[in-house]
């Protein structure tokens, strides 16, 4: 039991990780919390599913083809809503996000319907395997393997390449960055690929996971991977992962005892309570405010 | 009285009537927050959340005790303006965007608790009652606009207004200046919850219908969006904004089921061309006072000073 819920938990929570990356590196670039990353998560789900169902193509070629997708949008949206607004106020900038993300949620609407969709059947030939008392898919063991995988990619990107020491640099300072040559406007538009490249991965697998598909997926996952950012440290990419996953697996356990019709406030009760404890959130660095 | 006043609102058309009482009533809450985020600089995504709190319990106290409205809002008030000292006194140590996923939080809570509440008729939603008063509802709206505008004016020119500015400012200076940085910022969350619970109360019996998931983060983003529209901390840009984002809608509405998607794309070219806002910078009573003559142009201030500085002998050279 115990076991079982504990997948279960590591499974949902590694999706959240996913998405959480993405506000985490973004914030942790430009001080921007983007909102319109749900919805590049939400946009995701549905090239996957598109790819699988009309081009009939391999699930991991499907999800290869979202991240690309994806990719391209998370760019061309910086460009568009967040460019122009980068000398202006931070709330402008927020605004601008909660546009983006209104116009992205809507258009889903009306291009796809507001009826959720479900993947098509065999698209991952899934097997319960039984380990003791728990019964786990092997769906959520693929979850858990490409988010595992995905994620020390990500931390090979930031911490043994050029392009990563450049974000590492830009996030650290950003007039700085600049004047030591590196072309920021480029890091920051590969932080967003990148970013939005995860948000896209965890679309599909939650796709898969829940066979479920809709316009509005984008809004409260966002919500809870952002508060899943915040939990870890924001601008952390360890951070993130850790309150990804511990999100997770308190929500799962949270159903588990009986609170299933509190689902949705479990996430945020847990980072009330934790930011009232560690202001900066569990891997948050302190920062001296100087006058 | 109340018959005649009664009468006066049978001329106007009840569509119009309606656009016009959900921009009072928008009003109110842009006015709240700006208090909050505008004035005091704590960005808040949860001021829904207090709205709500205000509905329900002004909707109950009709129900369950029959108080005249006046009173019942009043009271409907206090009690928000209460949960929200209770909330903030935690969770307003907390700065920038840890307060401002704080207050999301809070609202998600707030919403879950009401969908699951026995007295709120969980996700049904409550139907609420005609308002115990003799004067029309769009009346009461509009009669509450003035006052709170009128209070919010006030607080804006007050020492406290500017100790709350102070606080926006710096908060480390402020302290330094003796200021109780903590105290004022949780005066502040309360001014702007109770003018929500107000709000709250009036969406309530107006509406007649309340429904938890009415008072989602759309709703908190959507005021939140007014008073940046407007120009924040600004009073007549809170003003204009609720008033442009409140009939948006309703004049989208010929576009049908593009509307949600011009309104997205608006809010993005809106920051891009007037990232301060559509008042920002901008003060409405010095241009009044501009006009009538009472305050010098400020090309002659300029000019004025130029001719100071540039005079021989004036020893800064």
């Amino acid at each position: 039991m115990f076991l079982q819920q504990l997948i279960n938990g590591i499974a949902l929570g590694s999706t959240y990780a996913l998405i959480a990356l993405g506000y985490t590196m973004v914030y942790g670039i430009i001080t921007l919390i983007n909102f319109a990353h749900g919805e590049i998560y939400m946009v995701g789900a549905f090239v996957g599913l598109f790819a699988t169902a009309i081009l009939k193509v391999n699930f991991f070629v499907a999800m290869l083809i979202a991240m690309v997708a994806c990719m391209l949008l998370g760019v061309l949206i910086e460009r568009i809503a967040y460019r122009p607004l980068r000398k202006s106020s931070r709330l402008s900038a927020l605004i601008s996000a909660i546009g983006v993300s209104i116009f992205l949620s809507t258009l889903a609407q009306m291009l796809f319907g507001a009826n959720a969709k479900g993947y098509p059947e065999g698209v991952f030939p899934v097997k319960q395997i039984t380990i003791g008392s728990a019964e786990i898919s092997t769906l959520q063991l693929l979850i858990i393997a490409i988010s595992a995988i995905l994620m020390i990619s990500l931390e090979f990107i930031v911490h043994k390449t050029k392009i990563g020491k450049a974000m590492r640099a830009t996030s650290e300072d950003y007039n700085t960055a600049a004047l030591m040559g590196i072309n920021v406007n480029m890091v920051i538009s590969f932080t967003f690929a990148l970013g939005s490249a995860l948000a896209a991965a965890g679309g599909v697998l939650v796709g898969l996971l829940f066979n479920a598909v809709s316009f509005n997926m984008g809004l409260m996952a966002g919500l809870k991977a952002f508060a899943a950012a915040v939990l870890g440290g924001i601008g952390s990419i360890p951070g993130a992962m850790l309150g990804g996953l511990l999100l997770g697996v308190t929500e799962v356990a949270g159903v588990a005892i009986g609170f299933s019709s509190y689902r949705d406030a479990i996430a945020f009760a847990i980072l009330v309570l934790v930011l009232l404890v560690k202001p900066t959130g569990l891997l948050g660095r302190k920062i001296q405010k100087k006058v | 009285m109340g018959d005649f006043l009664q009468q006066i609102i049978g001329y106007i058309n009840p569509y119009y009537l309606q656009i016009l009482v959900n921009i009072g009533i928008g009003i109110i809450l842009a006015l709240g927050l700006n208090v909050i985020t505008g004035l005091t600089g704590q960005l808040s995504l949860g001021h829904a959340a207090f709205m709500s709190i205000g509905a329900f319990t002004s909707a109950l106290l009709t129900i369950k005790l029959g108080i005249p409205f006046s009173i019942n809002l009043l009271l409907t008030g206090f009690i928000t303006a209460a949960v929200a000292a209770l909330i903030g006194l935690p969770i307003l140590r907390l700065t920038g965007d840890y307060l401002a996923i704080c207050t999301l939080g809070f609202a998600e809570i707030v919403k879950v608790i009401f969908l699951n509440l026995d007295s709120t008729n969980k996700a049904l939603g409550l139907t609420v009652p005609a308002a115990i008063t003799s004067i029309p509802m769009p009346i009461v709206v509009w009669i509450v606009v003035i006052l709170s505008i009128i209070c919010v004016t006030f607080i804006h020119s007050s020492r406290f207004g500017r100790a709350l500015m102070a606080v926006r400012g710096d908060e480390i200076a402020a302290e330094a200046m003796g200021i109780n940085v903590t105290l004022y910022k949780v005066q502040s969350f309360a001014i702007g919850a109770f003018l929500a619970g107000v709000g709250g109360g009036l969406y309530a019996h107006f509406m007649g219908y309340i429904n938890p998931s009415d008072f989602g983060f759309l709703k908190s983003v959507d005021i939140l969006s007014m008073i940046v529209l407007g120009g924040l901390g600004s009073i007549t840009g809170s003003v204009i904004g609720a008033t442009i984002l409140s009939a948006a809608p309703e004049f989208l509405r010929f576009m049908s089921s593009y509307r949600m998607l011009v309104y997205g794309g608006l809010l993005v070219c809106m920051m891009i061309f007037r990232p301060n806002g559509l008042m920002g910078g901008i003060s409405f009573t010095g241009m009044v006072l501009r006009a009538l003559g009472r305050k010098p142009h400020l090309k002659t201030i300029m000019e004025q000073k130029i001719a100071e500085t540039s005079r021989p002998g004036n020893g800064n050279s």
